[in-house]
């Protein structure tokens, strides 16, 4: 029942779920968090795709009402659409044990910002454990469930794209049986309203004291005597490459990294002469202990940005701030040739329009050659913030204004969009090209509410963008491709833009990738 | 013993991350601690893509240190350049002018011929190689990847 293979932390993950009986995995897709949820379906769990994360997490604490284990997945960014459940379920808890991987992109290999999500753990009062490499990923994951039923509260599990992504040896355990599900009416504890929060919000506290005590014990702890000149505190990935950077050195390696074991800091850090806390991004374990009066010290402002290596610890520990070597300039990623933004892109340039992009493959439609994205801030944002610029702006230059988003953004957060549109309706209307590739491109081909499949690829109801909108009264909806029709689709941007009306133009051709990756599955099948 | 670091780059959608990934296992079977490490996402786009192999009897991070690597293999000609940084000085180069890509007979097969380049200089036998290849390629594709691997290991 035990075996030892190679896998990469999301895998690991992924097999942990399945030892630990999870009965249902949803999330998002995000970089890097996104093979987890298909590698646990893989292996016969059951997972679905949310439309956006928030929902993912809310309908994981349904089933956690249930008794049941679940398993929420997520890249960093997506916590930030789930933060509204996730700080008030930190009160209630669930009995069933819930788990919400948040992976975080340091280095921002594929997000739009480099956010360190250990802040969150603090924020709501959640423990967060901090897995270094794939076997902890699995040994974690196994103990969040365990962890989440004995103290009656969500775990996060931090990751970051090199646990994530990273292959290593990993030996899996037998699997467990699952606490049965059973559904118990427990008003007083699953119901947020003030009175009830109020006693919520002190068991909370006492919850954390005792998970520090737990901490305290070592469990998630590895401490290794080595040099007493040099000790080093670590979590996650730094562990790794602060081994290779300080071989001689004393280590302090923590898994859980939130509540903190303060009092084993402490006394490791009396027993060095120098000791240095090494993390990536913020400098979160650094703060706490000095707040705890710990003497330990950090690392230069100008390693909180981007990942850390082997050589920038070496830097960091050598106090070492002169300017780094640039890294070498690739080539930058692109629009795929064949795909069918480039031609929305072109016409949208062609017109001079202010566009308000968002999250996906079709953000490179900010690079050469079509330079066409004026903005891009977080899922969704387009059709909002071209609404906010159309409100302000003098009416010519609002006529130039035009949101494009993705069919899965559309579902994920863009629909709310759709919503202020027309309800809080400019003067001027408003135009939305939705470019609908008819999948989930950038994080690698998911499918999502408009593509027919679910995520196991199987049939399943396909919702109609066109007849959504419609529905909610928009004036004017065309489907149209742009690729094939291009003079069409110009002249009808250019008409559109000349009204007072609301338009959604969905711009429909499928995406070159999904469409080999959908023929080598059907051809697999055959 | 000491790590051995092998960095395989090239562009998106030349299988840089096949090599790896099939490396890795190899080298993952014949007992050695192995850690691999690629980036997913927009910086895949037709860009610049590399991925890192690490072997040795305990390997910490699986990212190969700036300018430690013991093989770098580039799959484009474009990228030898940019990525001639992390080869340490006395390291070996597997460049395409090294290989013999012009008698390959499916140019998507390259990448297994840089791989049979560079396994020759591996302490693992051929045989473990095709093994790993034949598991991770759908079995219509294994002659012709066979056969780069081949033309590539000379």
């Amino acid at each position: 029942m035990t075996k030892r293979i190679l896998a990469s932390g999301n895998e690991a993950i992924a097999l942990a779920a399945i030892d630990a009986g999870v009965r249902l995995g949803t999330g998002y897709p995000g970089t890097p968090s996104s093979e987890i949820l298909e590698e646990f379906a893989a292996h016969g769990g059951d997972a679905e795709w949310a439309p956006n994360e928030k929902v993912a997490l809310e309908v994981a604490i349904g089933a956690a009402f249930a008794r049941a284990r679940a398993l929420v997945t997520m890249k960093h960014v997506g916590l930030n659409v789930a933060a509204d459940p996730l700080f008030t379920i930190a009160y209630a808890g669930t009995p069933g044990g819930l788990v919400i991987v948040s992976a975080d992109d340091p280095g921002m290999a594929s997000s739009q910002n480099e956010q360190d999500n250990r802040r969150y753990a603090i924020a709501a009062g959640v423990p967060m454990l901090e897995p270094a490499d794939s076997q902890q990923a699995y040994d974690f994951t196994r103990r969040a469930f365990e962890l989440a039923e004995q103290f009656r509260c969500p775990v996060l599990l931090r990751l970051t794209t090199r646990v994530c992504h990273s292959k290593c040896a990993l030996t899996t355990r037998p699997p467990v049986t699952a606490p049965a599900i059973r559904y118990e009416r427990d008003c007083k504890a699953n119901v947020m309203i003030p009175a009830y929060a109020r006693i919520a919000h002190r068991k909370l506290r006492a919850r954390l004291h005792e998970l520090q005590q737990l901490n305290e014990q070592g469990e998630f702890i590895r401490e290794l005597p080595g040099d007493s000149e040099l000790g080093i505190i670590a979590s996650g990935i730094s562990i790794q490459h602060a081994h290779d950077a300080a071989p001689q050195a004393s280590f302090l390696e923590l898994g859980m990294t939130y509540p903190l074991p303060l009092e084993r800091m402490r006394k490791f850090a009396a027993g060095v002469k120098r000791c240095v806390v090494v993390e990536e991004g913020d400098p979160v374990l650094l703060e706490a202990a000095l707040a705890a009066g710990i003497p330990v010290t950090g690392k230069a402002e100008m390693y909180r940005f981007g990942e850390l290596s082997v050589g920038r610890v070496r830097r960091l520990l050598a106090n070492e701030t002169t300017p780094e070597p640039a890294p070498p300039a690739g080539k930058p990623p692109q629009l795929c040739l064949g795909c069918p933004h480039r031609k929305s892109y072109e016409a949208l340039r062609e017109l001079g329009c202010i566009v308000a992009g968002d999250i996906g493959c079709y953000t490179l439609g900010v690079l050469p050659p079509f330079e066409a994205v004026d903005s891009c801030v977080c899922m969704g944002a387009s059709i909002t913030t071209g609404l906010g610029l159309r409100r302000v702006l003098p009416e010519a230059e609002a006529r130039r204004v035009v949101s494009v988003i993705g069919d899965s953004t559309f579902w994920h957060t863009g629909i709310n969009g759709i919503v202020e549109m027309l309800y809080n309706r400019p003067a001027t209307g408003h135009l939305v090209v939705v470019l609908d590739n008819s999948i989930t491109a950038m994080t690698g081909m998911q499918e999502n509410p408009s593509t027919g499949r679910d995520l196991k690829h199987r049939p399943a109801p396909a919702l109609s963008i066109e007849d959504t909108v419609r529905a909610m009264g928009v004036d004017c909806v065309e489907v149209i491709d742009s690729t094939q029709e291009y003079e069409k689709f110009v002249e009808l941007i250019r008409r559109q833009l000349g009204t007072n009306e609301t338009t959604v133009v969905i711009a429909r051709r499928p995406c070159i990738l999904g469409m080999a990756k959908l023929k080598a599955r059907e051809g697999s099948k055959a | 013993m000491k790590t051995v670091n092998i960095t395989v780059a090239g562009l998106g959608g030349q299988g840089v991350l096949k090599v790896t990934d099939i490396l890795a296992e190899v080298l993952f079977r014949a007992g050695y601690d192995v850690k691999k490490s690629e980036v997913h996402g927009m910086s895949q786009r037709g860009g610049s893509v590399s991925s890192e192999v690490r072997f040795g009897e305990k390997v910490y991070s699986p990212m190969v240190p700036e300018g430690e690597s013991d093989y770098l293999v580039v799959l484009d000609p474009t990228q030898v350049e940019v990525n001639a940084g992390k080869l340490r000085e006395g390291g070996v180069l597997i460049a395409p002018a090294d290989v013999p890509l012009d008698r390959l007979s499916n140019p998507r097969t390259a990448n297994m011929m840089f791989l049979g380049a560079l396994s020759r200089l591996l302490p693992i036998p051929e045989e473990a190689f095709r093994e790993v290849i034949h598991e991770q390629l759908p079995p219509r594709v294994h002659e012709v990847n066979d056969e780069a691997f081949r033309l590539g290991r000379g």
